[in-house]
Formats: C-alpha cells, structure tokens, sequence
C-alpha cells in the first residue's frame, strides 16, 4: 500500500513502524537518554521510539520539545522517520533541525504497529510492507 | 510560498549556512500553517536559554548557528538557568554554570543582547500597537498581543532565532486581522485583585476555555503587574496566545461574540484550592513573571529590617536591568539583609531546583503549575502578602 503525504524534511529510510493514536509532547513526555515514552497514561507508555518509524497523529505540549527531538537525533535515540496526520510547529522544528525524515498528511490509521515502512520523506511517499 | 529574490538567495545558501537553515525552518512552518509570504518583523524575543533545556547538543546547535548567524533585528532572550553574576549564591553547580555561560556567549556572538528576562517589554523590547515580532516566551507573547497590540504567534526557540536571523516571519496565525477577532464573551462576577487573583483567574479560563480566543468582561482596572501575572497563568493553562479586555487591551474588536460564560466567585475558590497542598514550605518564589520595579521596592520595604526563616529559601526573580536600579535604590540591600534573594537573569520555572525543595509558596499560579509539574514540588498559591508573612515566619 503506497500512501502520499506531504514533505516536512527530506530523507530515505526503512524501518519497523511504532503507532500511536495520542500525540506526542516530546518535552516531559519522552525520555530523551533513553528514547522511552515515560507520559503517564499514553498508549506508548513504557515503549522506545529509538531507531522505529514513529507513527502518530500530531505533536503537543512545549515548544522545547523541538530541542528534545534534536538531542536524540544527535545521540542516536531518535527514531529513523516520523509520520504523523497532522504536523505543527515543535515536531518539525525538531525534524529541521535534527535532519529526521519526516511526513505529514498521512492517513495514520492505515497503519499498524510493527509492519515495514519505507518512507521516501522528500517525495512525501511511504510504503506499507 | 512566495519568495523575493533576496528571500530565494537567503534560502540557497548565499548568506551563509546559519541563513539557509533559518530559511528551511520558517519556510516549512510557512507552508504547513498556509502563509504566502514572509512580513518584515521589528523584535524578536527568544526562549531555550537555560541549559537544563537545552542540554549539549541544544547548546552545540546554538554554536554552529553562531558561526556565521547574525541577528537583523533587535533581538533579546528569555531567563537563563541561574544569574550569570551570583550564581554560587543559589547554589549552582559550577559545571552548569559553565555551560549557561557558553549559551548566553552563542546567543551574544549572534548579536542577541543578553537581557534575560521573560518581561522584555519592561526592558526595553517593547513594540507598540499592530507591529509584527517574533517572540517566544509564553507569557511575553500573550501579554504582548493582547496588552499591546502588536502581532505574534508563539515561536519555539529556534523559529525565533531564524526570523531573528532572517529579519522576517512568515505571515500566518495571529499575524493576520481576521484570526484575531474574539470567539466568546466571559463575563467576570467577582472582584479580582492582586497577582494571585489575576493568576487564579488565568487558570480558571485556560482551563476551562483553551486556546479559545475571549473577550474578558467585568474587570475595571488591572496593574502591569496583574496582567503580567494573568497572561502567565492564562498562557501556561490554556495555551492561549491572545484574549480581549474590555477597557483594557487596544485591539479592535468587530463583533462581541454571543456565546457567554461566566467566571463565579466559586469558580475563583476552587482554582486557589486546586493550587493550595497540605504541605510544608520551605521554598518561597516571589517574580514569575520576572518582578517590575515597583514589585521589587513594595517587597524590599515589607522585608525592611526583618529576617526570613533560615530554614526557607526565599527567592525573588527579576531581570538584571532592574536588580541594577533596586541597588542603587538600596531595595537591594534590604532584601538580601532579610535573608531573601534576588535572583537576576534566571527564574525558578528553568533553573535546575529539580528535587532542592519540598512545598513551594509563590503568588504566580504559573510558578505553581511548574513546580509541581516539572520540580515535584508541594505548591501553596498565595498573595504576595502571604508568602511574605510564609517567609518570617
């Protein structure tokens, strides 16, 4: 299945998929040392998004979160690429500026954890299986 | 979006790397939010100061970004992790004080002036009615849309620094007339009073209301420093960028929105009470946002010749500009004689106090939520009075 989304920041990846339906607040809800979604209640809770294709709705909380996506980038925390429904300011910030491919406008619910993306994120085109 | 010649070379890289990657970061925020052009903005205030956010490789990027990044309009910063003067006397550690130094000497080497303070409109970052900035600061961004007048959406740090870099902001948000106008009317019952009230007040709509942009009733006057008090609180709860006061705020209003809600005495006591644990003090915050200096001279003369618990650690936050006139006024001299301390540059939501203390007594609802949010501790919201009589005692 080949999905088209729009370009956030360019790249070419394949990896395992991580998905969530609860967006994300990197700052406070991602434990940037360990990679592990530490938010209480959230789906992904107790989970590493390192090195995954994280697959979730939209990003949330401070803007920090944006430093947050950077410093795991740069430590190898990160995950390979991000797919989200909808992108906002603090997730592509991050993905600018920590040079994490990146997607947006693509119908997340089509998606299922642990099936293999390959994600070309400068043509906004990801592959399912 | 559409881009002019100069805009097209910026974004390819012929004014050095530190404009390109400025370039990416607006341009893609431009084409996600649907601006079709960038605007010339006048100011810019940037947040991500503190090295307890930034961490090393937050801080390595500021550095590349300071190798050929020059700033192209005035441009200040939000409060670093401690005073980069006294810091030893807060208890810093010497690692981290080092590190602090070397974000504010990035910042500086851009052109930024180190003004670290999330009230830069009493210091001399001040645009008037209608102009376009880039700003920050949550607070500072409410305050200074709907105080002010002028246009900002809330940047992340590194959006500031590019339309800093750049000069410019792509037009979208808040920049433009129609997404400013009101979306419903609260009508306050209760007398409000004080920076604790305000803030109380800014919890109740945030909550209740988000990002939904009022038009606020039923509040005759308010200080600088209940507004500053309530853009904090409001800002922090709802995530709100702009809101109306009737009399108050200078935007123009088309059409008062029909659908009303009420803020009730009831609802009053009950934010105070969400923010008032059954605990023990033994930290009292007093300056979220950064203390003006007429809070600092009202404080300084309450503490004039008394002496604070030795056992509570009494901090009052403000910026250096006016922690230098408090000296020269003695104001100063008659907090620190107390016990209490001034802290400049710095502010208890960013300096590294994780785990330092247990109950924290502060009269910013903003200081409450972060305290216990991000330091663990016990909060107590309370008047400036309060946490005063909460320090002597």
């Amino acid at each position: 299945m080949k999905l088209t989304g729009r370009r956030i920041f360019q790249g070419k990846v394949e990896g395992e998929a991580l998905v969530t339906k609860d967006g994300i607040s990197f700052y406070g809800g991602v434990d940037p040392d360990t990679g592990i979604v530490v938010e209480k209640g959230h789906e992904l809770e107790g989970k590493s998004i390192t090195d995954k294709i994280l697959v979730f709705p939209t990003g949330k909380g401070s803007t920090v979160g944006s430093y947050v996506i950077y410093q795991m980038a740069k430590t190898g925390k990160g995950p390979m690429a991000l797919i989200l429904q909808e992108c906002e300011a603090i997730v592509a910030v991050g993905c600018i500026i920590g040079e994490i491919p990146c997607v947006d406008q693509i119908d997340t619910t089509k998606i299922t954890t642990g099936s293999t993306l390959t994600v070309d994120a400068g043509a906004g085109v990801v592959e399912v299986g | 979006m559409e881009l002019t010649p100069e805009e097209q070379e910026m974004a390819e890289g012929k004014y050095g790397k530190a404009t390109q990657k400025a370039m990416e970061i607006l341009i893609t925020l431009g084409d996600i939010y649907g601006a079709k052009r960038f605007i010339d903005i006048t100011s810019v205030q940037i947040a991500g100061v503190s090295y307890a956010n930034l961490n090393e490789p937050g801080l390595e990027w500021l550095a590349e970004m300071a190798k050929d990044g020059k700033v192209r309009v005035f441009t200040t910063l939000n409060p670093a992790g401690m005073d980069l003067e006294e810091w030893r006397k807060l208890a810093i550690s010497e690692e981290f004080a080092k590190n602090q130094q070397r974000v504010v000497e990035a910042f500086g080497a851009m052109g930024v002036i180190t003004t670290c303070s999330c009230t830069p409109y009493l210091y001399g970052n001040l645009p008037h009615y209608g102009q376009h900035i880039a700003w920050s600061e949550s607070s500072a961004v409410c305050y200074a849309n709907s105080v002010l007048g002028a246009r900002t959406n809330r940047e992340g740090g590194p959006s500031a620094l590019s339309a800093a870099l750049i000069g410019k902001t792509p037009e979208y948000g808040f920049h433009l007339e129609e997404n400013r106008q009101p979306e419903i009317k609260v009508v306050v019952k209760p007398k409000v009073e004080g920076t604790f009230q305000f803030g109380a007040l800014g919890k109740v709509l945030g909550d209740r209301l988000g990002k939904k942009i009022s038009y606020i009733t039923g509040i005759p006057k308010a200080s600088v420093e209940e507004l500053k008090s309530f853009c904090a609180s409001y800002a922090t709860y709802g995530g709100v960028a702009l809101f109306h006061m009737e009399g108050i705020t200078p935007d123009r209003v088309e059409a008062i929105p029909s659908e009303t809600t009420e803020v009730t005495e009831e609802d009053m006591k009950k934010a105070i009470a969400d923010l008032n644990e059954d605990t023990e003090i033994d930290f009292i915050s007093l300056g979220c946002p950064h203390a003006s200096l007429a809070e600092l001279e009202y404080i300084a003369k309450q503490l004039e010749g008394k002496k604070v618990n030795p056992k509570k650690e009494t901090w009052i936050t403000t910026a250096r500009p006016t922690k230098q006139i408090a000296d020269r006024m003695g104001f100063t001299k008659m907090i620190e004689d107390s016990g209490a301390k001034i802290a400049a540059d710095t502010c208890c939501v960013v300096a590294p106090i994780k785990g330092r203390f247990h109950g924290l007594a502060s009269d910013s609802a903003k200081m409450c939520y972060y305290g216990s949010g991000r330091n663990k501790f016990s909060v107590k919201l309370m008047s400036v009075d309060e946490c005063i009589e909460e320090a002597l005692r």
